[in-house]
């Protein structure tokens, strides 16, 4: 019944299609993770108290905010941050973009729906919170949530904008939900 | 964050046995405890997750009882078709909480434990004022300074913080119990006798004591009587989405008979209603749930009854609007629960 505690963990996850296991100290959040230890600094780092959404990523395919979320919390799990998201285009439903290069790799190529029509929409100014409002977005339109523009900005609501492009990212989100299949690629 | 050691619980049994030593915290989604890492509000030894048991995420229903395991999250709760039939104040009050991102980490066990949100408490460490809740007995500056967003019930000299959690005030409203796990077994605490204002914490001689939960429990679910009553949450709030709540009143309505034409001017047979955001517990407006039996569902006969069940309210100097503010979102949300437009 005694439990063993630990302050080093080792955790096997899945980050962005590739299977690695890494060693933690228990505090280590998934965001400071990602940046600081990975190298995948898209997820950003704007409150870092779950009030802005920009360090927003895929776990199972359900977007969360990494700043709320512990790494050893994560064993077991597939993350995919937006890093990830063009290597996702493509992938059937349950696949991460299987094949794909190393995680650390920045994946060039094509976009993901959701990225070609942030681009299309002009849904950001200075782009801080883009990586967020993709990957939340990417989950928004599997959840089906993208059907109109009051569902949009309701799910859509835990992440700011400070250049306030909630116009465009809502129109954004809706043209991607349009395309066929998009919802196939939320990487759970 | 300070650093702490970490453990998976295996079993319910397990995770309240560590409990035992009150050096250590139990962590589901995380997505206040972090937070209280952060600030200094919590810096355990010790860290147990209890996030892999799935056998206390579950939805379902037995005979006439809802069951809500308490790992389930606020957006599995909210989307579930047995939650949106059989108890949908709870449902809409889950999902008008947080973020569509922290709905699907936060838990409905840990959402009723969420701590106030009083910008005076939720400072980072050394913090610059007094707060009783963080250094007890040090007093309460939100008294001295800003309080428009707290309490106009059960508020003490010491503390007028308000608990902000939504689920908890239709939980409350809709007579849930909470099952316990702790070092003396399990038992049942009543989800509207769960949280104590600081009032009722005072009176049992702990003035910032929370809730009944003892040291070492935890919560691994609740039932729920399945309703066929009409529902609804009504949350007041300063923008659309994803903000605490002002004021916020879940209610369930049952209507005499059925009438051609709609809801209105019918009477009602049975209701309940229940305040949240103006104590540090959800408000059930009992002498109102024993009025309105009777009335006619319409806003001209409702307010004089809830304004009778709210004359104890005693507001602080800046927010006696919220005496109003929530006197209308209980009018509202009966309104909307017995289906009147």
């Amino acid at each position: 019944m005694t439990l063993d505690f630990a302050r080093r963990v080792e955790v096997p996850l899945r980050l962005n299609g590739r299977d690695l296991t890494t060693v933690v100290a228990p505090r280590s959040t998934l965001l400071d993770w990602l940046r600081d230890d990975i190298g995948l600094t898209g997820a950003k780092k704007g409150c870092n108290e779950g009030a802005c959404g920009t360090c927003t990523v895929l776990v199972d395919g359900r977007r969360m905010n990494g700043c709320l979320t512990l790494v050893v919390q994560c064993a077991g799990r597939s993350v995919t941050t937006v890093e990830g998201l063009a290597a996702m285009r493509g992938a059937g439903p349950g696949g991460t973009g299987g094949g794909s290069p190393p995680c650390t790799e920045k994946v060039g190529g094509e976009l993901h729906p959701v990225q070609r029509a942030f681009a299309e929409h002009d849904a950001f100014q200075c782009g801080y919170c883009t990586p967020g409002q993709l990957m939340s977005a990417v989950a928004c339109i599997a959840e089906g949530h993208a059907t109109d523009d009051a569902s949009v900005r309701e799910w859509m609501s835990g992440n700011i904008c400070r250049c306030s492009a909630y116009p465009q990212i809502t129109e954004a989100v809706l043209a991607a939900a349009r395309e066929p299949a998009a919802d196939d690629r939320a990487g759970r | 964050m300070r650093d702490f050691a970490y453990a998976r619980a295996g079993t319910a049994e397990a995770a309240a046995g560590a409990l035992a030593d009150p050096r250590t915290s139990v962590i589901a989604g995380g997505t206040e405890l972090l937070n209280w890492f952060r600030l200094g509000i919590a810096a355990p030894d010790r860290v147990v997750d209890i996030g892999g048991l799935d056998e206390l995420r579950r939805i379902d229903r037995d005979g006439d009882e809802l069951r809500i395991g308490a790992l389930a999250t606020l957006n599995e709760i909210g989307e579930h078709p047995l939650v949106t039939q059989a108890a949908g104040a709870l449902a809409s009050a889950c999902l008008q909480a947080a973020s569509a991102q922290i709905r699907n980490r936060a838990t409905i066990g840990g959402n009723v434990l969420q701590r106030t949100r009083c910008p005076y408490f939720r400072a980072e460490e050394p913090l610059p004022w007094p707060c009783s809740k963080r250094d007890p007995g040090s007093g309460c500056t939100s008294l001295a300074g800003r309080h428009e967003r707290q309490a106009i019930f059960g508020w003490t000299q010491e503390c007028v913080a308000v608990q902000p959690s939504d689920p908890a005030v239709a939980l409350a409203m809709l007579d849930a119990q909470a099952d316990v796990l702790g070092p003396a077994g399990p038992r049942t605490i009543p989800m509207r006798e769960f949280h104590l204002t600081q009032r009722e914490a005072a009176d049992v001689g702990q003035p910032m004591r929370e809730t009944r939960l003892e040291p070492g429990e935890l919560i691994t679910g609740y039932r729920l009587p399945v309703s066929a009553d009409g529902q609804a949450y009504v949350k007041v709030r300063e923008r659309a989405s994803y903000e605490y709540a002002i004021v916020s009143a879940a209610a369930a309505v049952r209507l005499d008979g059925a009438r051609a034409g709609g809801a209105r001017g019918q009477r009602i047979a049975t209701a309940r209603v229940a305040l949240g955001s103006v104590a540090q517990r959800p408000w059930r407006l009992t002498a109102a749930e024993a009025g309105l039996p009777g009335a006619p569902l319409t806003r001209e006969a409702l307010i004089p009854v809830i304004e009778r069940a709210m004359a104890d309210a005693v507001p602080l100097p800046q927010n006696g609007f919220k005496v109003l503010m929530a006197r209308n979102a209980a009018v509202r949300a009966l309104l909307t629960a017995g289906g009147a437009r």
